[in-house]
């Protein structure tokens, strides 16, 4: 069993056609029975969805100074939006429940395995 | 040793070439079986590398095993099995190998038998598994199952040594992290899956269409491609790429003048054409059409199948080459074989109606729109237009070989 972390990426900027309540109402079905479908065949670890990038704050040390910033640390445009963490025999099974999540979701999923957080 | 020197110089590249030879044949199933047993394809590569230098010196003295497969994968296992018993901390892994069935740890009572040729086909995927690169997919499946060298890979596709290393070393360390499987998809998924995989051996195969190497590059994706058909009976592309490469392979001797300068298709001597060759391509095209299942590859192998046919250019049957293109470019509907079909109507309806049909396609970049283009304009006589083609492909040709015939076909036209 491999741990893997299926990220979905927002991009900034990007205006999406806004989605009626009932679409709404309709896609946040889907993702909960989509959920329940993972927690039934032990795959769901966990997930989330995060806010807007511009509620980030970044932590660094700089010559041993303790620096806090605002924003997210990527200055990318896109940044991770929300994301799963599944548990998964082999890619080709982690890819089966990505496909099920961007069907949902209509945006692309990144399926990026875990190091060292493997078990039998 | 005593021995002449010259002599013995002779016979020794003579036994390591054949050496090497069948290693190159058989050690992509040794690999595929020791993978499945050790579930590892370090392990594996460098146990059937190892068993290749205990050939190179034990095959010359007592002879080339009745089984070379089965002698490898013997060997190979013993020698990964040893190395793992020296390396205590691998002591897990190897309870579990020995405790598995297909591990026969005493090679003196176990048959050489060969392996199961289903590892093969699982290599074959995990290979050409999507989410590895297209780059990546070819250089692992030329390294693992065509038992290239990793120097060899790299040459057929005229990258550095260390760059190719890279690469492999990359997409393993992908497989093992990703949890790439090593297993032959679900039916379901197997159309998606298998797409990669022809397009793999079809890529292996056109990589050998020029330069040195080319012909072994050939042969090792006809070879792969002829074990993928035995082991996939019920999936006409396979076959269809089969017949395909066989096809193409057939015209091969009439390629090229003995100056090494491209010969067209019409312009071929047919009587050089390989007959054993075209013969078992076409009774593929024909199986495959009493199947009535076509697709892109199945169409383009019916196509050279009526190529085959014709004993001369001018006996080409081109209104069922028309019917063909029209049929791939229904599935494949791709500017590339809209410009191979109007090149066959031009064959049928004459050079005016195919222009029309080639200056609406979007491939200003491609030398070979330029060069039908230059044809079919000869063949108007609009001289001048067709000399300003040639110029243009000439400029665009990707190989000294194309640039080579394109020069010559713009000379013939000035000196006309």
């Amino acid at each position: 069993m491999t741990h893997y972390l299926l990220s979905v990426h927002s991009v900034a900027g990007q205006v999406h056609e806004p989605m009626t309540e009932a679409q709404m109402q309709q896609s946040w079905q889907r993702i909960q029975k989509l959920e329940e479908e993972m927690k039934a065949g032990g795959a769901w670890v966990f997930s989330g969805k995060l806010h807007e990038p511009d509620t980030a704050t970044v932590v660094r040390y700089d010559n041993g100074e303790l620096l806090t910033t605002d924003g997210p640390f990527s200055e990318s445009k896109e940044h991770i939006g929300g994301f799963y963490i599944i548990e998964a025999p082999d890619l080709d099974a982690a890819l089966g429940w990505a496909a099920k999540v961007t069907d949902c979701i209509s945006a692309p999923i990144e399926v990026w395995p875990f190091a060292g957080f493997a078990k039998d | 040793m005593g021995r002449t020197q010259s002599g013995d110089a002779d016979t020794n590249e003579i036994t390591l070439a054949a050496i090497g030879r069948t290693f190159r044949e058989e050690s992509g199933r040794s690999v595929a079986t020791l993978i499945r047993v050790f579930g590892d394809i370090d392990i594996a590569e460098d146990a059937v590398q190892e068993a290749f230098t205990v050939a190179l010196r034990r095959w010359p003295v007592e002879g080339r095993p009745a089984n070379p497969g089965g002698w490898i994968t013997t060997t190979a296992r013993r020698r990964a099995i040893d190395r793992l018993r020296r390396a205590s901390r691998e002591q897990e892994l190897l309870r579990t190998i020995t405790a598995s069935p297909v591990a026969s740890p005493d090679p003196a009572t176990s048959p050489e038998t060969g392996p199961l040729p289903d590892d093969s086909l699982r290599l074959i995927f995990t290979c050409c598994h999507p989410a590895l690169s297209a780059e990546a997919q070819v250089a692992l499946t030329l390294r693992l199952l065509g038992g290239l060298s990793t120097g060899e890979v790299a040459r057929a596709f005229l990258v550095a040594e260390a760059t190719m290393a890279q690469r492999l070393v990359r997409a393993k360390r992908k497989i093992k992290a990703a949890g790439i499987p090593y297993r032959v998809p679900d039916p379901e998924d197997l159309p998606t899956r298998l797409r990669p995989v022809l397009s793999v051996l079809y890529l292996i195969y056109n990589a050998g269409a020029d330069g040195p190497g080319g012909a072994d590059l050939r042969s090792e994706a006809i070879r792969l491609t002829r074990a993928v058909a035995a082991l996939m009976p019920a999936e006409e592309e396979v076959a269809g790429l089969l017949a395909l490469m066989l096809l193409l392979e057939a015209r091969r001797p009439a390629r090229f003048d003995t100056g090494g300068a491209l010969v067209l298709l019409g312009d071929q001597d047919r009587g050089l054409w390989n007959r054993s060759l075209a013969e078992e391509g076409q009774a593929i095209v024909r199986a495959c059409l009493q199947r009535d299942r076509p697709g892109p590859y199945q169409l383009q192998a019916a196509i050279n199948a009526v190529h085959a046919d014709a004993s001369e250019a001018e006996a080409t049957d081109w209104r069922q080459i028309v019917a063909l293109y029209s049929q791939l470019l229904a599935i494949a509907p791709t500017p590339i074989v809209a410009l191979n079909r109007a090149i066959a109507v031009g064959e049928v309806e004459g050079p005016a109606p195919a222009l029309a049909l080639v200056d609406a396609l979007p491939l200003d970049h491609y030398h070979l729109f330029h060069a039908t283009r230059a044809a079919l304009l000869r063949r108007l006589t609009r001289t001048e237009e067709a000399v300003a083609a040639y110029t243009e492909a000439v400029v665009l040709a990707p190989s000294d070989t194309d640039r080579r015939f394109l020069e010559d076909q713009l000379a013939a036209l000035r000196k006309s």
